[in-house]
């Protein structure tokens, strides 16, 4: 180890991590990132990326299903797990090594071992229980992220109860399956191995299936899945889990307290994610947790000078895309860098993969209400939209909430094909704070599913032309 | 290639027109200096004569058509020997912008050199732009625009926090928490107006009390009228006006003019005001200081008097201008002014004549008024309001007489005029015009 100072050092090499690096390099910081496993953490080797490649594969193998419905035929339509796996393992590495690279290219210095604050601006590293390197910065990142929740009574086991890790890489096709939860993680594997053969049933403690949506999509979207074969049960939790030689019994109790058994192949437990603030030694420094995430300001900084925390370990919504842009806010303001504004929460997007996708920014309906804003909703179904009936993907919808008063967009909420590719159009609208006037008089390109979004906004105002 | 005939600018702030008139048809045959067409400003209509030969081939724009980009091509001629099969050929599109009435012959190419006072920024931005005071554009989000309407906020005392100083709804929000950058029409006597006068917004009447006024003809606001409404409104708000008055006897004035006029083979009939131009030109060659333009860098002090005569004309009114007035003698000043008002109200009055003064008189004497204030014709920085003549009673020597008596008010921009210099000017106008032999030396 040549050097052991640094200007910046960040602990955690995931999406927040790297990128924080990579735009710290750029403002002229010597940079230095620890990482214990690779490049990319668990969002590009564990979580969304080969999620995306998994469900890509249940989208084509869907389709091969219903080549009938486009004019084609393909007989005797089939999978092989292993070949499946490899292709999402395949795009997880090629990912990872591209971020290896642009360390390179970016000057940043990538130190492989696990790192553990040594009081502020010191950082022990350790690889297989080695002493690597004591590595001294007067600005210490924490971008360690987060990692799968156990509850008590369904701890998985890596066997019989999978968390995403064992997940994303089956060794075997289960014939049947439970997942517990149903945020983003819990309804994408869901989707996913419902498409490709599996009886999976889906248990949710709340209202409804996807919590932090807006009540309407989430009953479009459960409605469709339902229709795909998967099982949802609301308002209910699964209490215990009898363990058998290659199955599972799960008891589950709805809110009256009645009580059903369903006997599984296996058990997905994917009831959110906690902050890794275990290990890295806090202890030695003055920073602060709380519900096991690092207390930190608008900038990241933490009750420690020069230490700071940003993505997933500073606390929800715990998305690649917040963490990212966290920390290249966290790294501006250090360089003191004009205008630098905190992040605004509200107008983070949020996408899911499952079939139909669902994906959202800013205020849910009810939210809007609850916070005091007198509303105008649009809604547009795919069922009025050129686009999707070519595709033949006809169910879905846009919908847009609106400030009565002021036409502020406060948010917009989708549910069907590509829709996490539209999204981002009402995001850009949000933050260049566009009132319904300007999306009546943008122009949206025909024919493409984003009419659609269009359309929403006319309906808001009693405008919509074609329905 | 087809000659292209441009849309001409009439004037350097020019920038779109209303084509009123075609004077050819397609197939004519025209020469250069024939009259094409009449181009109608908010001020005047102009004639476009033709500096090229050729045929008439094709007319791109519409008789009548308003809001003609300066520049744009408004019809196409043939050269010698070219058939109308060139005109596929030809690009409609505007030429470098820089070479502007390349083909159309515009007044402007015949002006003289505009005097200093154009370099002043002559006209406020346009009402829809954001404007803060110093003519600048605002960059605020549409938001931002809305909400600062909705709260009769002024965009341009709010400071912005976005990209490049955009403001967005947290400035707006900020305002609003700490009661700063309210819209001054609503600031103005604000305490003693109900509260609702706040929610009312600066320009116009809202619908809700339009509801309440009785029956009334809406007649739409021409150019004319928009361009009174937009520079008063910028005078009036941004330049602090002050007056200075006095009571000029003018029995002299008006025995000498008797004189004048009564010559043997008169071929001119000067009225007082012709009197009071030129003593206002010389009044000002004597207190230069009253003679001069605020800009945001430095005092314009001009060394010649061009006066600016306000026209009443049908629809608003307009400043022709008499042009170095303290050299020109009553006679030629009494002649212009005839064929300036003349021209004025049949609106065809040429950029040249209108624009660039650097003092205005407004004279409303023949309607018998005492005296009143005007509001300065920007850039100028001062007006003179000239009442009616007339006989009043006044004290001479100690004891009462009769004379007849003219009151002017001076209304001046403070920031490039102050007190004592507008009342040595005005002084110095009493003298004269009280003793207008000094006219004639």
């Amino acid at each position: 180890m040549a050097d052991t100072s640094y200007d910046v050092l960040i602990i955690g090499g995931g999406p927040g991590g790297y990128v924080t690096a990579i735009r710290a390099a750029q403002l002229g910081f010597k940079t230095c990132v620890v990482e214990k496993a690779k490049m990319g953490g668990i969002c590009l080797n564990w979580g969304c990326i080969p999620t995306k490649a998994l469900l890509r594969t249940a989208e084509v193998y869907h389709n091969m299903q219903h080549a009938k419905d486009y004019g084609l035929s393909a007989e005797k339509v089939s999978f092989d797990m292993k070949a499946v796996v490899e292709r999402s393992r395949g795009v997880s590495s090629r990912l990872s090594g591209g971020v290896d690279h642009l360390m390179k290219k970016n000057k940043v210095t990538v130190v492989d071992g696990t790192a553990k604050l040594n009081g502020p601006g010191k950082v022990d590293v350790t690889k297989d229980g080695k002493a690597v390197a004591t590595l001294t910065a007067p600005h210490i990142i924490i971008a360690t992220g987060a990692r799968p929740r156990a509850l008590p009574g369904i701890e998985p086991d890596k066997k019989l109860v999978w968390t995403y890790f064992e997940a994303m890489v089956p060794d075997m096709t289960p014939k049947s399956m439970l997942v517990i939860g149903s945020g983003a993680i819990g309804i994408e594997f869901a989707s996913f191995y419902q498409t490709m053969g599996v009886d999976v049933t889906v248990v949710e403690v709340m209202k409804q299936i996807m919590p932090v949506e807006d009540e309407e999509i989430s009953k479009f979207a459960r409605k469709q899945l339902e229709k795909r074969g998967l099982k949802i049960i609301t308002e209910a939790k699964v209490t215990k889990l009898d363990k058998g030689k290659d199955s599972v019994t799960c008891t589950i109790e709805d809110t009256k307290g009645k009580t059903q058994q369903l006997t599984v192949d296996r058990v997905i437990s994917a009831v959110g994610v906690q902050g890794n603030i275990e290990d890295i030694g806090l202890e030695t420094t003055k920073v602060k947790t709380d519900r096991g995430c690092i207390v930190a300001d608008e900038f990241s900084r933490t009750a420690e000078k020069g230490i700071y925390a940003i993505g997933d370990v500073a606390g929800p919504p715990m998305l690649a895309h917040k963490a990212e842009h966290e920390g290249v806010i966290c790294i501006e303001k250090i360089k003191g860098l004009d205008g630098v504004h905190p992040m605004d929460k509200g107008k983070i997007p949020g996408c899911t993969y499952c079939q139909p996708q669902v994906a959202s920014v800013g205020l849910t309906e009810a939210k809007a209400k609850e916070q005091g804003h007198d509303v105008r909703v649009g809604r547009f179904p795919f069922i009025g939209n050129g686009k999707a009936i070519a595709l033949g993907e006809d169910q879905g919808m846009v919908k847009t909430v609106f400030d009565k008063k002021t036409g502020q967009l406060l948010g917009a909420h989708m549910v069907g094909a590509e829709v996490t590719e539209l999204i981002q159009g009402f995001v850009i609208a949000m933050n260049l704070e566009t009132t319904e006037e300007e999306l009546m008089h943008t122009v949206f390109p025909h024919p493409t599913l984003s009419e659609m979004m269009h359309e929403s906004v006319l309906d808001a105002y009693g405008r919509v032309i074609h329905m | 290639m087809p000659i292209k005939v441009l849309m001409p600018a009439l004037s350097p702030t020019m920038t779109e027109g209303k084509l009123a008139k075609w004077l050819i048809k397609e197939g004519d045959t025209v020469e250069s200096g024939d009259v094409m067409a009449e181009i109608e400003t908010d001020k005047a209509t102009m004639e476009v004569e033709a500096v090229d030969e050729g045929i008439v081939g094709k007319i791109l724009v519409a008789e009548g058509s308003e809001e003609v980009a300066v520049n744009a091509v408004i019809a196409l001629l043939l050269a010698d020997g070219e058939d109308a099969s060139a005109l596929e050929d030809a690009d409609a599109s505007a030429p470098d912008t820089a070479k502007p009435a390349e083909a159309a012959k515009s007044p402007e190419t015949k002006t003289e050199k505009a005097p200093k006072a154009e370099a002043a920024p002559a006209s406020p931005p346009p009402a829809a732009a954001p404007a803060q005071t110093d003519g600048e554009r605002i960059f605020a989000s549409p938001l931002a625009k809305r909400l600062a309407s909705m709260e009769g906020l002024d965009l341009g005392q709010i400071a912005g926090s976005g990209p490049h100083g955009r403001v967005v709804k947290r400035d707006i929000e900020k305002a609003l928490s700490e009661g700063t950058g309210k819209a001054a029409a609503s600031g103005t006597g604000a305490t003693a107006a109900p509260a609702t006068a706040a929610a009312v917004p600066p320009a116009g009447i809202d619908a809700a009390m339009l509801e309440l006024l009785p029956e009334y003809e809406s007649v739409p606001n021409t150019g004319m009228r928009k361009t009174i409404a937009r520079r008063l409104t910028a005078s009036a708000r941004d330049i602090p006006h002050f007056n200075v008055s006095a009571d000029i006897c003018i029995d002299s004035l008006m025995s000498l003019r008797k004189q004048l006029n009564g010559r043997d083979g008169a071929d001119y009939k000067i009225s007082v005001n012709d009197f009071v131009i030129k003593a206002v030109a010389l009044s000002l060659k004597r207190q230069p200081d009253c003679n001069a333009a605020y800009t945001d860098d430095a005092i314009l002090k001009f060394k010649r008097a061009d006066i600016s005569m306000a026209v009443a004309v049908e629809g608003g009114l307009i400043t022709p201008i008499i042009k170095d007035a303290g050299t020109k003698g009553l006679a030629t000043i009494s002649a212009e002014a005839k064929e300036l008002a003349a021209k004025a109200r049949d609106g065809k009055l040429q950029p040249q004549e209108y624009q660039g003064g650097t003092f205005s008189i407004s004279n409303l004497g023949m309607f018998g008024v005492s005296s009143f204030n005007s509001i300065i014709n920007a850039p100028q920085g001062a007006i003179l309001s000239v009442g009616a003549g007339e006989q009043r009673a006044v004290v001479k020597d100690g004891a009462l007489a009769i004379a007849t008596m003219m009151t002017v008010t001076l209304a001046v921009d403070h920031r490039c005029i102050d007190g004592a210099a507008a009342a040595a000017f005005v002084q110095e106008l009493k003298g004269i015009l009280e003793d207008p032999l000094q006219l004639m030396l």
